[in-house]
């Protein structure tokens, strides 16, 4: 990784600027933060080598590493972009909670329904760091580390702005709570750093959207971090939507903390960027502990979308769902890295890892690494992977019964995505990715195996 | 035809080790030994010991060279832990007797080595020579001796030591060594290019069946010593050749380096049936000594319905290293792994396969069983890689990892790599254990818990066993059962 | 094989105030039955009664403690012994869900079961030649797809050909004593017939058989010499073959009204 180390250097006047000017509401926690995270990204860099980064082996990061994008201190989030325009690109419903993020930091005038929930907290991370301090510096980056990932640990050395949801025990959100990070087209080349932090309390229920939307064709890059701790009995359902610009750059890690009985539920679209990384780390530690992970990625033109999900069967009794499907097009190339992990006396656990791939054009790749570690011997443990086209026979059928080639194969592939749709369980978010997932899906270069 | 008793022939011990392994004596004899450590001189010197012409050295030189930019960079990727190896502290020449190049004939063999293969199993001598299995004996560096050649001959079938081969069918080596697997290939494969010692050559001619198996048997004898065997196997338009593998190496206190390089080539129509049962000394059970077993083996499926098939009975060696793989460059062309992984105590395997589909409709099948016991760790690691040309492709890959107790580790790490939309690509996994409820059945039905558990075991590799010759089979089922004493029951 | 070792007078089985738990469950609570040879004992109940950990205890599954009581089984203390020598004596359960063996193929399961045997009774082991022309018969007893022996133990077997699988081990290997654990579930009525038809052949006067049933149907086929009702981990009645019909017509709910009333 030594190669990249100058890159690291780019950055440093920002990072200079942000310490000197930034104000921390007297937390020195926070500057000592950013100090340790940006002496590892200095060191850590951004994982370039190519011999043996088996976290990085499909996706080259070199673009990002040799671009020179600048974090500006003086933009107003409260200009950036339009209500109108976001609420018609942007999932969105007037009686979520809707919190707003322009170019990395939290919009008023564009957000709504912040503030105290039925005693949850929603509000923006700096906010936070003013008002829940302690809290805050409870969980920041506790799980997030910055000793081992770059991205991660510029993203700490910039920690600023954000979200912070905390629901107390035995409280959930009264009402689902939509976080819309927007990048706008105001200074080019630009970076940001979402950060997201979830704390669901004992037997708690919370529910969030967490959108990337790009508003510009220049090139951007997004560095974003999510934590989520889902304490004793709680439950978190979570939905994740990649949509930035064809020429952005998005590098996002989701870790999430289960303790005991905990549920979490994921389900991921990923549209857009140019070049994305879309990566969970879940850690199952304490029995009890289940997750479910959906996915569904759609490429196209000369788009690279990396997804790269870990699980670790930390302790006895934990349950693990995977199911990850790609829908690949035009000279696009998509990843899926999937890694179940199931430690040394983790007994009885239960794992399940999907990815299923359709290959549309000749000139897509798929490369899939579906893989399992296994030190207990008492476990279920699985997994599978397909890539192909369209079956033929299936595509015959239907055309028997009068459907033309196209409708045929648009169907299909419908059924496809839709099998991920389903697992939303928001209406209006389902209805929301039934339109956008569904009009993106390509029909056209459909290529067929055998008699057309 | 009569069982050839390939690996489960007691033999005296004589080992330094106290360990279960039966095949760990040592045999004494009189040894030719290059000094220790790798120099030019060395390479030199072993060109020169096998008498071979200029270009062979030539070729070993530029491997060295390459080698040494290297730079001790071994492969860093594979689950496997080991102390550095100090690749200046080996042998890399040991040969029986004096005499230069080997023995001519039988006559010429020292008596102790006769008397060795007998124990294990592998008469040489003429009249007592294995029915239906001709056998190239390779100890230490050198080919001892190749049985039915005449049968061979008559065929037009060229079965010999290569360095034989070297001198006697030089534009043969020439144009096919190195040709599939590169001396660039990767950090062992280089250090091999470089010392290779012995190995076989096969060249069956155009539309020949080969009338019975051809078998290697490899035994490292000498202390403190590398086995580096190169095999080339070359089948013309339309033959067929089922080759055999077997190895077994002394008990030694220090582990020991075997780097073998194995390159097979098809031709239209052609297909090598490759078989191994590997049973290099495992080390004993505080995972002292053992044979490190580092292995680069490929095929290329270059004509049109050609087909390689690799199938592997891995139980011995330390460590593991080794993916046998196919290029399937001809359409229509056919690869297939059918693997079995037994590790125990403290051995580690990391194993698997790479199928490339290069030419329209190729096929590719994967079957690979991991059983972990004791504190052992078994990968498979296995690419399935689809070129944009592979119109067609097709590949099937099923890996099942078995564990016995909750001390050892069954790792899958597929890659599946896709670039052309109408290939099908399947994989499925699954990790188990021997249930409680099978066990009870069979105890239900008067079996011992300990045979219980061999025959859900053996049921678990069926499918694979069913691929070797069926004498073969039988020897690898017995190899399951002692590989796994002690670790069940 | 079966019964030469037959002690004379003795009962094969004789069970005494059996208490058995599994995990911190008690499931049985004091059974006690007492099977001598010849005999044919029918064990009915409702669900979850105890019925098939009756069956499974006797044959040693190990999740299964006993806490008090006895189990002699020709004369030997059952709890002492492991399954194997259990089932080497000529104790026979045949499983209410047989387990299947992948890759284990059929035949290679039941010679080594018949050698176990025969290696415990000091006899040689059997030829391939001999098993193969004793198990053609016993196939042929139990009017079973020849082919399923050439395949793996229960793998992919239909629920009717499990069942009848079990029948032929059973014919294999002439246990002295045989537990029938719902071996009539899930069968359709020939299949039934079958099945039943097998046990009757293998009726004789040294061996005895012990069916567990919900169901009184196969007591139709099969006439029991004894019925036991088994209600929550005991026996609270026990009569002949006219108990079972009796049960039929009135259902479990009228043994309950009566158990609890003379309880």
């Amino acid at each position: 990784m030594t190669q990249a180390l100058s890159r690291t250097d780019t950055y440093l006047p920002d990072f200079q600027a942000l310490q000197r000017t930034a104000e921390t509401g007297g937390q020195t926690w926070l500057r000592e933060m950013r100090d340790n995270a940006w002496s590892s990204f200095s060191h850590l860099g951004f994982p370039t080598a190519r011999r043996g980064n088996e976290k990085w082996k499909y996706t080259s990061v070199r673009a990002i590493a040799y671009a020179d994008f600048s974090h500006p201190q003086d933009l107003d989030p409260d200009t950036g972009a339009g209500a109108a325009e976001l609420k018609r690109i942007a999932p969105w419903n007037d009686d979520w909670m809707n919190l707003v993020f322009v170019d990395g930091r939290f919009s008023k005038v564009l957000s709504g329904g912040t503030g105290n929930a039925n005693g949850a907290r929603v509000t923006s991370l700096a906010d936070a760091i003013r008002s829940d301090g302690e809290l805050v510096q409870e969980y920041l980056g506790r799980y997030a580390s910055v000793e081992d990932d770059g991205f991660t640990a510029l993203n700490t050395a910039f920690l600023e702005d954000g979200a912070f949801i905390h629901v107390p025990d035995g409280q959930s959100t009264s009402s689902v709570v939509n976080l819309v990070y927007v990048t706008t087209g105001r200074s080019q080349p630009r970076v940001s750093y979402p950060r997201t932090l979830v704390v669901a309390g004992r037997n708690s229920r919370t529910t969030f959207v967490e959108s990337y939307i790009g508003l510009c064709q220049e090139p951007y890059f997004t560095d974003a971090v999510t934590e989520i701790v889902a304490q004793e009995g709680s439950r978190v359902e979570h939905y994740r939507l990649l949509m930035e610009s064809t020429q952005a750059f998005h590098v996002g890690h989701c870790l999430v903390y289960q303790a005991k009985d905990s549920e979490y539920e994921s389900a991921s679209f990923s549209m857009g960027a140019g070049l994305g990384r879309n990566e969970f780390e879940v850690l199952l530690d304490a029995p009890g502990a289940s997750c479910s992970l959906n996915g569904l990625y759609l490429t196209t033109g000369t788009q690279h979308l990396d997804n790269m999900i870990s699980i670790d069967h930390a302790k006895p009794h934990t349950k693990s769902r995977l199911l990850y499907k790609g829908i690949l097009d035009g000279k696009s190339r998509a990843v899926f890295g999937g890694t179940v992990l199931v430690r040394k006396d983790a007994q009885k656990a239960d794992a399940r890892q999907t990815d299923k791939n359709l290959l549309l054009s000749d000139e897509a790749e798929i490369d899939s690494k579906p893989s399992l570690f296994i030190y207990a011997d008492d476990v279920q443990c699985s997994h599978g992977a397909t890539a192909g086209h369209m079956d033929d026979n299936t595509l015959f059928y239907m055309r028997s019964r009068g459907l033309d080639l196209e409708a045929a194969s648009r169907m299909l592939i419908q059924a496809f995505a839709r099998e991920i749709i389903d697992t939303v369980q928001l209406q209006p978010l389902r209805d929301y990715l039934d339109k956008i997932v569904l009009e993106a899906l390509p029909t056209a270069s459909i290529r067929l195996g055998g008699g057309s | 035809m009569s069982t050839p008793r390939v690996i489960s022939r007691g033999a005296t011990t004589s080992s330094e080790l106290d360990s279960d392994y039966k095949w760990g004596f040592t045999i004494d004899i009189e040894t030719d030994l290059a000094p220790k450590g790798l120099s030019e001189d060395i390479v030199r010197l072993i060109s020169d010991k096998k008498e071979e012409p200029e270009w062979m050295l030539e070729w070993r030189l530029k491997a060295f060279r390459h080698w040494v930019k290297l730079d001790q960079e071994e492969p860093k990727w594979a689950q496997i832990h080991h102390p550095p190896i100090d690749f200046q502290d080996i042998h890399y020449y040991a040969a029986p007797g004096s005499k230069k190049g080997g023995p001519k004939s039988l006559d010429e063999v020292d008596p102790e080595i006769l008397e060795a293969f007998e124990k294990l199993g592998i008469p040489l001598a003429e009249r007592e020579k294995l029915a239906g299995v001709a056998v190239d004996a390779v100890i230490d560096s050198v080919s001892v001796a190749t049985t039915y050649q005449e049968t061979l001959e008559k065929a037009g079938i060229i079965f010999c030591p290569i360095s034989e081969a070297i001198k006697n069918h030089p534009d043969l080596v020439k144009k096919y060594m190195g040709s599939v697997v590169p001396y660039t290939d990767n950090f062992y494969a280089t250090l091999n290019s470089a010392v290779f010692s012995d190995g076989s050559f096969v060249y069956i001619p155009k539309g020949v069946r080969c009338p019975i198996e051809l078998m290697t048997y490899f035994r490292i004898n000498q202390a403190d010593s590398g086995q580096f065997e190169r095999t080339l196997i070359i089948a013309d338009e339309g033959s067929y050749v089922s080759y055999l593998e077997g190895c077994t190496a002394p008990a030694r206190k220090k582990s020991q380096l075997h780097a073998a390089v194995v390159e097979l080539i098809t031709m239209d129509d052609a297909e090598i049936k490759y078989s191994t049962l590997q049973n290099w000394f495992p080390g004993d059970k505080d995972g002292n000594g053992g044979v490190y077993n580092f292995v680069t083996k490929r095929g290329k499926a270059l004509g049109r319905n050609s087909k390689i098939s690799w199938t592997q009975v891995e139980t011995g060696s330390a460590i593991t290293w080794k993916y046998p793989s196919v290029i399937l460059q001809g359409d229509n062309s056919v690869g297939e792994f059918y693997s079995v992984a037994l590790v125990n105590n403290h051995q580690q395997a990391d194993t698997g396969t790479k199928m490339i589909h290069i030419g329209k409709n190729t096929k590719s099948t994967i079957m690979a069983k991991g059983i972990s016991a004791g504190k052992a760790s078994s990968t498979y690691r296995g690419l399935v890689k689809i070129m944009p040309s592979a119109e067609g492709a097709r590949n099937f890959t099923q890996c099942d990892s078995l564990l016995i107790g909750d001390q050892c580790g069954a790792h899958t790490v597929p890659y599946i790599e896709v670039r052309n939309p109408t290939a099908q690509i399947e994989h499925e996994a699954s990790t188990s254990k021997v249930s409680d409820d099978e066990v009870f059945y069979c105890q239900q039905r008067g079996i011992s818990v300990e045979d219980a558990h061999f025959m859900i075991i053996n049921g678990f590799c069926r499918s694979i066993f069913q691929e070797l010759p069926f004498e073969f089979a039988m020897e690898a089922s017995q190899l399951l059962k002692v590989s796994l004493e002690g670790a069940v029951g | 094989m079966a019964g030469k070792d037959q002690t004379n007078g003795e009962p094969i089985l004789s069970v005494r105030n059996l208490h058995v738990n599994v995990g911190d469950q008690e499931i049985l609570k004091g059974i006690n039955l007492t099977v001598n040879a010849g005999e044919v004992h029918a064990i009915m109940g409702p669900n979850g009664s105890g019925k098939s950990t009756l069956a499974n205890v006797l044959a040693g599954k190990p999740e299964y403690i006993v806490t008090a009581g006895e189990m002699v089984y020709k004369g030997q203390d059952l709890s002492r012994m492991a399954p194997e020598l259990r089932a080497r004596e000529g104790l026979f359960l045949a499983f209410q869900y047989p387990v299947e063996l992948p890759g284990v193929r059929a035949w290679q399961f039941l010679k080594a079961a018949v050698d176990a045997l025969r290696v415990h009774q000091g006899q040689e082991e059997m030829s391939a030649r001999e098993f193969d022309q004793m198990l053609k018969e016993k196939v042929a007893l139990v009017e079973i797809d020849p082919d399923l022996v050439r395949r793996s133990v229960n793998e992919g077997f239909s629920g009717g050909e499990k069942k009848r699988n079990e029948i032929l081990q059973m014919a294999v290997l002439q246990p002295t004593l045989a537990l029938l654990d719902e071996t009539d579930s899930g069968l359709d009525i020939d299949a039934l017939r079958i099945v039943a038809n097998g046990i009757n052949q293998l009726r004789n006067p040294s061996n005895a058989m012990v069916l567990v049933t919900h169901y009184q149907r196969i007591l139709d086929y099969i006439t029991p010499d004894y019925v036991h009702v088994l209600l929550d981990g005991l026996i609270v009645r026990t009569g002949g073959a006219d108990l079972a019909l009796e049960l039929e017509a009135k259902g479990y709910d009228w043994i309950k009204e009566t158990a609890g009333a003379g309880a």
